[in-house]
């Protein structure tokens, strides 16, 4: 494909070219950055002036051998030559009028005039990487400057556009916590991106961190003609030091869990999605057949269109996905044309939830959703972090998943409750909870299923009977715990339970549990989660 | 009817005494507010539910006042070691935890009523928008106090997100 995004083991001439981007001076991006930025843009405008000039290359090249008959044919028609009736549109009209060389002129001008503004404002943005932080500088008129710490990281995204990747480059997002906060690099060359990510994640790491910043400090120190060479070398002494592990980590990893693309169509064909789409196609035919009123038919072209693109959208980041655990996190991959890939550092994920639309059940298939900092909610743009963690799959890939996620989770007796969880019956699960009996009155169906278990370091919720569903809510991510009582709980003795983590797809409540359970799970899980906030260091994984 | 009321132990500070009149007042605005809007229908819709709406907003104010003093007690906290413990509600009650090192900001709001009385309202954000716990009617002082104490135990207990 292209240029792959892996490489077995990052060339020398990469790594060098890392290296020089993180030595912590100021760095330019990629030179074609404006142009991939605006590449929509330009695309668009492309293709507009070629629509237009379409036909009037089509008469220059074969000749005016179809006479008058030819492009836009309306304005020649009736009038006669002398009728400046152009149809509106511009280029015919600039043809005819005989000022195509001043037209062009202007092109022309308006054209360098944007890549001389482009090339200033790409010349203006700047970067540089340091042991501890990242900053970008930008704006030629507005200047901006943010700078973002590197331990406090929620997640790096690598994104290759189909744009992109014909010029050989890639976005590189910094995810940090908070709304629309990240420093993205639009575009690096696609080959460093990759190795550049490594080294963003090993220095966050806080791996022999004190090592590096002496590497920096002393190249700081020395006299400038000999910088260059002794930064190379007291750097390539540090990588040397991490040799081994890195070219452990270089070696591309073997994704865990392999989706055929069948599956993929398939879990969007069987979705509540088409099952809307089908009862609305049959409105629109019962309605026809019993009115006569044919015209309603043509309705159907525009939601059977818009729903084949959603299809498409959705088939097309579910495809080619992989998923794989690396020295610095879970990396997540994906895309069909435009391929990304996202990888999460340790201790980033704030809940993870197990799910089984009702329709799947045949099938067997479950899709995990995350809840992660820096999630933009309610804008589900292609910048908004990605928190499908797995589109399909069956319950040994939400198990081998799961395992990636939350390592917490591998144990033989935790792996128990995870199925438990999923898939057994109300009664059977015996590692959790249940609601009482009386929960009925308010989860007809659910009640036996609701309740939630304890593991060293997580809480799973079980809830759901049609939409069968599993909550893992890491404890050290926790951000608080309620419990709360209505009138109706009341009488009934029960209460409900909610774990607040940050915001994102992912609700963890427990709607219904017995009263005295509840207390006694909150004064448990409260203690429980500042135990596990004690003993948590992710921020900086590796020291 | 046997008690199955929600709740727990510890010793629970309460808010001041001069919060009841905040409530009050703010179930006087409540009422205001509603009985307007049944006027409204009345007078100019001339609705025919218009008076039975006014009846019912009145009859809700009232509910509110009586209430008044319960629900101004029902606010509580506790500042265990390593959380805080905040109550709240009579009808609909709840309790968080929060540990003290989730605490991303704390906010101290002082309403035009609640500045008359000489009191704030500590608001203790996390990165949960869910968690909500805000302590209404301190007196001043203490929010003062209690906001820096509750920076400090932060600052002693933080870590990542």
């Amino acid at each position: 494909m292209g240029d792959g995004p892996h490489h077995p083991a990052a060339p020398l001439s990469v790594r060098r070219a890392v290296e020089q981007l993180t030595d912590g001076e100021w760095h330019r991006l990629h030179w074609a950055s404006p142009l991939l930025k605006g590449g929509i843009a330009f695309i668009a405008i492309l293709a507009f002036v070629l629509a237009n000039l379409r036909e009037r290359l089509v008469e220059l090249v074969i000749g005016r051998s179809g006479g008058p008959t030819g492009p836009g044919g309306g304005g020649q028609g009736g009038g006669g030559d002398a009728g400046r009736t152009f149809n509106g549109d511009p280029i015919s009209a600039i043809y005819e009028t005989g000022f195509t060389g001043v037209a062009i002129l202007i092109v022309i001008g308006v054209l360098l005039l944007a890549v001389a503004l482009f090339a200033v404002a790409w010349r203006m943005h700047t970067f540089r990487i340091g042991v501890d932080a990242v900053e970008v500088r930008s704006g030629v008129v507005f200047r901006h400057n943010r700078q973002a710490r590197l331990d406090r990281i929620q997640g790096i995204h690598i994104t290759r556009p189909l744009f992109a990747r014909l010029f050989g480059a890639a976005r590189i997002e910094l995810n940090v916590a908070g709304q629309d906060a990240k420093v993205e690099l639009s575009y690096l060359g696609s080959r460093q991106v990759d190795e550049l990510r490594r080294e963003l994640l090993r220095r966050a790491s806080g791996v022999q961190r004190a090592e590096v910043a002496a590497a920096v400090a002393a190249a700081a120190t020395l006299p400038p003609a000999e910088q260059d060479r002794e930064a190379g070398i007291l750097n390539r002494r540090v990588h040397e030091l991490l040799g081994p592990e890195r070219d452990l980590d270089a070696a591309p990893p073997e994704s865990v869990v392999k989706i055929g693309p069948l599956r993929i169509l398939g879990s969007l064909v069987v979705s509540e999605f088409t099952l809307v789409l089908l009862l609305v196609v049959a409105a629109l035919f019962f309605s026809t057949l019993v009115l006569h009123r044919y015209f309603i038919l043509f309705l159907l072209l525009p939601s059977v269109l818009g729903s084949l693109g959603y299809y498409v959208r959705r088939f097309s980041k579910a495809a080619r996905y992989s998923i794989a655990a690396t020295s610095d996190g879970v990396r997540v991959g994906f895309g069909l044309l435009s391929t990304s890939n996202d990888t999460l550092p340790p201790g980033r994920i704030h809940a993870i939830e197990v799910t089984q639309p009702i329709l799947w059940r045949p099938m067997g298939w479950w899709m995990i959703r995350i809840n992660r900092a820096g999630h933009a909610s309610g804008r589900a743009g292609s910048s908004a972090p990605h928190t499908l963690l797995l589109p399909v799959g069956r319950l040994a890939d939400v198990e081998k998943v799961l395992a990636l996620l939350l390592p917490g989770l591998a144990g033989a007796d935790t792996q128990g409750l995870v199925m438990e969880g999923l898939v057994a019956r109300g009664r059977a699960a015996s590692g959790f909870s249940r609601a009482p009996r009386r929960a009925q009155w308010l989860r007809p169906f659910s009640w036996g299923r609701t309740g939630l278990a304890r593991t060293d370091d997580a809480v799973l919720l079980r809830t759901g009977f049609f939409w069968r569903r599993l909550t893992v809510l890491p404890l050290a991510r926790l951000q608080s715990v309620r419990v709360s009582q209505g009138p109706v709980r009341r009488m009934l003795d029960l209460a409900e339970l909610h774990f607040n983590t940050i915001a994102g797809p992912v609700r963890a409540e427990l709607g219904v549990i017995d009263r005295r359970a509840a207390v006694a799970v909150f004064t448990e899980v409260s203690a429980a989660v500042v135990e596990a906030l004690g003993a948590d260091g992710s921020h900086r994984w590796a020291s | 009817m046997t008690d199955h009321r929600l709740d727990y132990g510890g010793s629970w500070r309460r808010v001041s005494r001069k919060y009841v009149g905040v409530v009050v007042a703010e179930s006087i605005v409540t009422g205001v507010v509603l009985a307007g809007i049944s006027l409204f229908f009345v007078l100019v819709i001339g609705a025919w539910f218009g008076w039975w709406m006014l009846g019912a907003a009145l009859l809700v104010t009232a509910v509110l006042l009586v209430v008044a003093p319960r629900r101004a007690r029902a606010i509580g906290f506790q500042l265990r070691d390593d959380d805080l413990l905040f109550r709240q509600g009579i009808m609909f009650f709840r309790i968080v935890a929060v540990p003290y090192g989730r605490m991303q900001l704390i906010d101290v709001n002082r309403g035009p009523l609640a500045r008359v009385l000489g009191l704030s309202d500590l608001k203790f954000v996390t990165a949960a928008a869910s968690t909500g716990v805000s302590i209404p009617g301190l007196p001043e002082a203490e929010a003062d106090e209690l906001r820096d104490r509750l920076v400090a135990l932060a600052e002693s207990r933080r870590s990542g997100l």
